[in-house]
């Protein structure tokens, strides 16, 4: 990066700690940092709108919809996480190209399973073998996205399920005798009600989701773990930058960030709270209604 | 499934503009076995398969790019299509044969070797090795009790805490955690002789590049450029063809 930095072997003390700690590779290493926070900004809202749309699926008056939400929900949360994991982006990723391949390819007759092969034309793979790198690297965090929505889209489903089942139900009936249709209580009376009885469960799913993003190196995606252990990792002379074993100063590095992660998010989750409860028939409200009055 | 529309959406916005399939060969490799292959300080794949590989595409007369991927999962990749080539220091063995092909070895049958904190270990003890290489086979049948990891770093920082009582790998991967190299650790009884070589490993159904690939590693043995490049990477020591 630096003009001095060009003979790293020559260099020693803080000049050979500059150059190394600016060099291609550690720029590739805090760049990760920024593709794990927005992983987490991307699935949260993602993850929250499949666990809503699942929490309203089951409680439909629709049969079918009702047992697809309950089986969303019971489903994932009972398979382990880390078959999700594996399974979703591979299970996506065959099946696109697959559909891609049927309409892109259509003259082609080998077929597509052979012995333990996956083959589909070369202009239906996803993302083009010509394609930039950096296309493969969006296309794996969107299979991440998708994947990480699916499984906690689920917990969060029947966080809100039982949310909406907490809000008192007197206040439902007064809004029917106001003559109010289903639709209408739904959406004026039980959906902005039922925040201050789902935050505690979401934010501890949120919390979850922070610890979780080391999974994104399952997916293929280079993130801050995978890197800090490359980084860290023993390196001989035929690096330019040779030195021993430091993973643990990497790591020590994730935990702070890691740590840094969760006291934010507990600030920002505490004021929400507070927000939230302003004006509830709950103890917090009442609180607040007393310290207020 | 709005979800999946999106990424539908997204993958063919992705596709747009690449209307030629030009063909690319997608090179996998750890990143993690120098020197047949590391990253470099740029963040580049680098080592002896990084130039061989590019030499072998440029007299093949192909595109390639390089794609990382981890150790364990590499042949399950390759046959998912998300890369078309291995060349990560993979020694062709029956076992691997039956799911992937290998091109003819371009590297010999090199010899692999214990390494520990001290001579003498017990190597019917505990010894590391990585997992799913022929070493880690090597170690259960020698009756030492097996030590698995996901990478060769993490093998020898388990001698290095005593968790195992040697490391047993690749002779030249390993020769960097020696004192010779300014390591820690000292080689151990004798050197076992592992493999049908390293070898480039493709899908099956890939005939066509292996044939390509096996034409252009045969043209670099008999004019010597071979040996060349693996005097540069591995010494003059180093066996050759």
């Amino acid at each position: 990066m630096f003009a001095s930095c060009a003979d790293p072997k020559a260099l020693d003390g803080l000049a050979w700690m500059l150059c190394y700690l600016s060099s291609g590779k550690h720029l590739l290493f805090y760049g990760s940092f920024l593709v794990v926070i927005a992983l987490m900004l991307v699935v949260a809202p993602v993850a929250l709108a499949f666990g809503f749309g699942g929490a309203l699926a089951a409680r439909s008056h629709i049969a079918p919809l009702r047992w697809f939400g309950k089986g969303y929900t019971s489903m994932v949360r009972g398979i382990p996480d880390i078959i999700f994991f594996l399974f979703v982006p591979v299970a996506m990723d065959q099946g696109l190209e697959y559909i891609r391949h049927k309409i892109l390819c259509p003259d082609w007759t080998a077929p597509i399973r052979q012995g333990n092969d996956f083959l589909v034309c070369p202009a239906a793979k996803l993302p083009l073998n010509s394609a930039p790198q950096i296309y493969h690297e969006v296309y794996g965090f969107l299979l991440a996205v998708v994947a990480f929505a699916i499984v906690f889209g689920a917990f969060a489903s029947n966080v809100i399920y039982g949310a909406m089942r907490a809000v008192p139900h007197a206040q439902l009936e007064t809004a029917e005798a106001y003559g109010m249709t289903p639709a209408q209580v739904r959406r004026r009376i039980l959906i902005p009600q039922m925040w201050t009885y789902a935050l505690p469960g979401l934010s501890n799913l949120w919390m979850i989701l922070i610890k979780a993003t080391p999974l994104l190196f399952l997916l293929g995606v280079e993130d801050i773990v995978y890197w800090a252990r490359e980084l860290g990792a023993t390196k001989s002379q035929i690096y330019d930058f040779p030195h021993p074993d430091w993973r643990l100063w990497y790591f020590l590095l994730l935990l702070a960030f890691y740590l840094g992660m969760t006291r934010v998010s507990e600030i920002v989750l505490g004021r929400l709270a507070t927000r939230l409860a302003r004006g509830q028939a709950t103890m917090a409200g009442e609180a607040m209604r007393k310290a207020g009055a | 499934m709005k979800k999946l529309i999106l990424t539908a959406a997204a993958a063919l916005a992705l596709s747009t503009g690449f209307a030629s399939a030009e063909d690319v060969v997608r090179m996998g490799t750890e990143g993690a076995y120098p020197p047949f292959n590391f990253i470099n300080d740029k963040g580049e794949v680098d080592g002896f398969e990084r130039e061989l590989g590019d030499t072998l595409c440029t007299k093949a007369e192909v595109k390639c790019t390089w794609v990382t991927n981890e150790w364990d999962s590499i042949i399950p990749n390759l046959l998912g299509g998300n890369y078309d080539t291995i060349m990560a220091g993979m020694s062709i063995t029956d076992e691997r044969k039956q799911t992937i092909d290998f091109t003819e070895a371009y590297y010999p049958p090199a010899a692999s070797a214990y390494a520990a904190l001290k001579d003498g270990a017990d190597l019917k003890g505990v010894v590391a090795a990585q997992v799913g290489t022929i070493q880690a086979d090597y170690v259960a049948k020698s009756g030492a009790t097996l030590l698995e990891f996901a990478t060769l770093d993490d093998t020898v920082a388990a001698v290095k805490n005593g968790e195992a009582d040697a490391v047993f790998a690749d002779k030249d991967a390993l020769a960097a955690f020696t004192t010779d190299q300014g390591g820690a650790l000292v080689w151990t009884g004798e050197d076992v002789p592992l493999g049908e070589g390293i070898g480039m490993g493709l899908r099956k159904s890939d005939t066509a590049l292996k044939e390509k690939f096996n034409a252009v590693i045969t043209a670099m043995k008999a004019d010597g450029s071979l040996n060349a490049m693996i005097k540069k990477w591995f010494g003059d020591d180093a066996l050759t063809f």
